[in-house]
């Protein structure tokens, strides 16, 4: 993965808008968040391959990044982003990695299905 | 000596800091050992220092970890169940039981390593561990393996008591931290300062490389 370029992100939530398709949205502090302090609140989420579909969407913020996608009857909002790339299998995959490098949240699109 | 030892854990990696030692000292004792992983540890957090991977690359990578962590160890029968990281315990436990029995049936072990229910802080951990016990609950008394389990949750000690099993490793610190590293995507972070406290006798990561430690699952007759 790659610091998200802004510019080039606007364009890709452009083209893609209006398109069927299949998202991941996950954050995470980890397993063993509550483990290593024991006061520690833990939570976390991810949702694979449930299909979206938006109208327009922005990337905003000096980076770590926020995204909100508007979509026909509600909205998808992720923030902290701070890398992403375009796969091979021209998957769009945005992440925020805290500075330890660990991954604390991952926002990624793609016209065909993610593996299961 | 065992006839043969039968690893059940979730993640790539969980083999490699409370457990490679012992599977070493049994496959070069001439022991085959089976080592079923049920995901690749697809949700993990951790991408490599530098960042080596993504979301959607990782299980390749880990994959990869694992098969030459399993050729360090000199494990020849890895068994993958192809399940995703963090899904365990939201699995048919019906099915993830039956599994584990056909498994434990083809393997035939006379000992299995997994973690301790409940102690195994993971919810993978304590599901995969969970699965592998009801399995062997149901076998006829005579046919059971012996289960060794590994539990590190806060405070186990005081409710399990101290650990029967206390393996003696030393020998094979140098090849079990090789295991470590060859999980180089999860373990790049932390390696160099364990390596370092190893090397300046730190008593806690000596402790950590060179005693491993389990306590023996009490199967309980009752439930037949
Ligand atoms: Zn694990």
């Amino acid at each position: 993965m790659k610091p998200i370029d802004q510019k080039l992100v606007q364009q890709t939530i452009d083209e893609l808008a209006g398109k069927e398709l299949y998202v991941h949205l996950e954050t995470t502090n980890g397993a063993y968040a509550t483990h290593k302090n024991q006061g520690f609140f833990s939570v976390g989420t991810f949702l694979r391959n449930a299909r979206i579909k938006y109208v327009q969407g922005k990337i905003t913020g000096p980076g770590p990044y926020r995204i909100g996608l508007e979509l026909e009857g509600g909205w998808a909002y992720a923030e902290g982003l701070t890398d992403w790339e375009v796969d091979d299998q021209n998957q769009v995959l945005f992440a925020g990695h805290d500075p330890d490098g660990k991954l604390a949240i991952a926002f990624q699109l793609s016209e065909k299905p993610f593996r299961k | 000596m065992e006839r043969h030892v039968l690893v059940i854990f979730p993640h790539p990696d969980d083999e490699a800091f409370g457990v490679a030692g012992t599977i070493l000292s049994h496959t070069q004792n001439g022991t085959p050992v089976t080592y079923v992983c049920l995901t690749l540890g697809e949700m993990g957090r951790n991408m490599g220092r530098p960042l080596i991977a993504n979301r959607e690359t990782l299980p390749d990578i880990r994959k990869k970890e694992l098969e030459e962590a399993c050729r360090l160890l000199g494990i020849e029968d890895l068994r993958r169940f192809g399940m995703r990281d963090k899904t365990i315990e939201f699995t048919d436990s019906e099915l993830l039981i039956n599994r584990m029995k056909e498994v434990i049936d083809d393997v035939d072990p006379s000992l299995i390593i997994t973690f301790y229910p409940g102690y195994a802080v993971h919810p993978d951990h304590d599901a995969t561990a969970a699965a592998v016990i009801q399995a062997v609950q149901r076998m006829t008394p005579e046919t059971r393996p012996t289960v060794h389990a590994l539990a590190f949750s806060e405070g186990c000690e005081d409710i399990l008591g101290e650990p029967d099993i206390i393996h003696d490793v030393s020998a094979h610190a140098d090849q079990k931290m090789k295991v470590i590293e060859a999980h180089e995507s999860q373990t790049a972070g932390v390696l160099q300062t364990m390596k370092q406290r190893f090397m300046e006798n730190d008593e806690t990561m000596k402790e950590r490389m060179n005693t491993e430690r389990f306590w023996t699952y009490p199967i309980d007759n009752k439930n037949e």
